[in-house]
């Protein structure tokens, strides 16, 4: 057993330029606190955004026309029952049953009413339905892993899902993603637009993910962070967590929005 | 308020935002239709094959459209709103109608971009405009589509040589 190990050890030793998860901790410790509340757009930890991010400071534009206003979604876009993800097949899908619920508000905190929410993520085991998830763990034959929903008059939305596992992937050696639900959002402006995940409180994977840490702010990466709430758990079915969703802020005015 | 952070679309968006009909704002063939495409390109000039992009136009007449149904389609409403996911070459292309103000707000994801990315595609031989007038000849030019025979031809450089201008609004971090 122990010439197994050593043998196992020595493998990755060898091979040249190989990261280890120590390899990125240290990078990230590096960049802890360099970016603003915003995650860094060059982010070398995620290695993937090495060659992905601009190098050229944004430029600052007053929104004008369109950007003024968001897109409108209804009736005709959303199915009463695209927020319960685990009625979308003719069994219950394998795992921890959970509601997710919040409050969307812009940068004012005005509800944002009505509004598109979309949201994508991994089976119970960890295992995206998805062709280019080679991870080795099973595929749920009832579980497909993605909702839709519009905000309702106070800017709540809701989803029933399955809680999603780890998930592993190549960003180094033993590269483990947190448990993640990946949302989409939209304000009342189209500068509002949002591509976030939510992750599940006190996980212990949160110090070395390069992509929770690319927010290089403890309290802004908190914000991405839904809180266990006993009120909305319901005996013998399923788990309550809420996460609220701030936006940016808006820059129609009153005039206008007339 | 502190608005939450923005995260990466990761590698299996498609699971949950490309949907059928996302890029067809008007069907293709309709008597006004034009194609607005592009490739979307890494700092080694690589095609990127899993971005996804949105527009956001004024109709014809330049009315912001108010109208829902960008998801499923009805074939005859304008929304103005699309979403195309890239190829594996990194080609996007929408179906839609010219629009009747100066450009299409565009915004960027893909797997290793920590953030979404706005832009402007403006149609070709702007007139005066305080962004563009703003900009060094080379910058501009990354904003500006350029007419073909089915329509503009916009891409997008993430990084590097011809680095597309990307925007920020006031009161957002930069």
């Amino acid at each position: 057993m122990e010439g197994k190990y050593r043998l196992a050890a020595l493998d990755w030793s060898s091979v040249a330029n190989v990261t280890t998860q120590a390899d990125i901790n240290r990078e990230i410790e590096e960049l802890r606190g360099s970016g603003g509340p915003q995650p860094r757009l060059d982010y070398p930890p995620y290695r993937s955004s090495v060659l992905r991010h601009p190098t050229r400071e944004k430029h600052l534009v007053d929104p004008e026309g369109v950007e003024l206003w968001a897109p409108c979604f209804g009736h005709a876009d959303v199915g009463g029952t695209e927020s319960d993800l685990t009625i979308q097949h003719a069994g219950e899908p394998l795992g921890e049953r959970i509601v997710v619920t919040g409050r969307v508000v812009d940068g004012e905190g005005r509800p944002v009413r009505n509004q598109l929410v979309e949201i994508w993520q991994a089976n119970a085991s960890g295992r995206y339905w998805h062709q280019r998830d080679q991870h080795p763990a099973p595929l749920d034959p009832n579980f497909t892993g993605a909702g839709r929903c519009l905000t309702d008059g106070d800017g709540v939305y809701t989803f029933q899902t399955i809680r999603p596992g780890a998930y592993p992937w190549r960003n180094h050696v033993n590269a483990w993603r947190p448990a993640h639900i990946h949302f989409s959002l939209f304000g009342t402006d189209f500068t509002q637009r949002l591509v976030t995940q939510m992750y599940f409180p006190g996980d212990p994977l949160f110090d070395q993910d390069p992509i929770y840490q690319s927010v290089t702010d403890q309290k802004a990466r908190d914000l991405l962070v839904a809180a266990y709430d006993h009120s909305l758990t319901t005996p013998e079915y399923r788990l309550g967590y809420r996460w609220d969703i701030v936006l940016s802020g808006t820059h129609r005015t009153p005039l206008e929005d007339s | 308020m502190t608005s939450a952070p923005g995260q990466t679309v990761g590698p299996f968006f498609h699971l949950g935002l490309p949907f059928d009909g996302g890029n067809l704002l008007v069907p293709p063939g309709h008597p006004q239709g034009v194609r607005l495409h592009g490739r979307v390109f890494d700092g080694e000039g690589n095609g990127v094959p899993d971005a996804l992009i949105e527009i956001w136009q004024t109709d014809p007449s330049g009315r912001v459209p108010r109208e829902t149904g960008s998801i499923r389609r009805d074939g005859y409403t304008f929304t103005g709103w699309g979403r195309a996911q890239t190829d594996d070459g990194g080609h996007y292309w929408f179906s839609t109608l010219l629009p009747g103000s100066p450009f299409f707000a565009v915004t960027v994801f893909a797997r290793g971009l920590t953030d979404r990315l706005f832009t402007r595609a403006y149609l070709p031989d702007p007139g005066p405009d305080a962004l563009l007038d703003g900009l060094e000849p080379a910058r501009r030019a990354t904003l500006i589509t350029t007419r073909e025979e089915h329509g503009l031809l916009f891409d997008i450089h993430l990084q590097g040589e011809g680095e597309t201008v990307f925007l920020s609004y006031p009161g957002q971090a930069r």
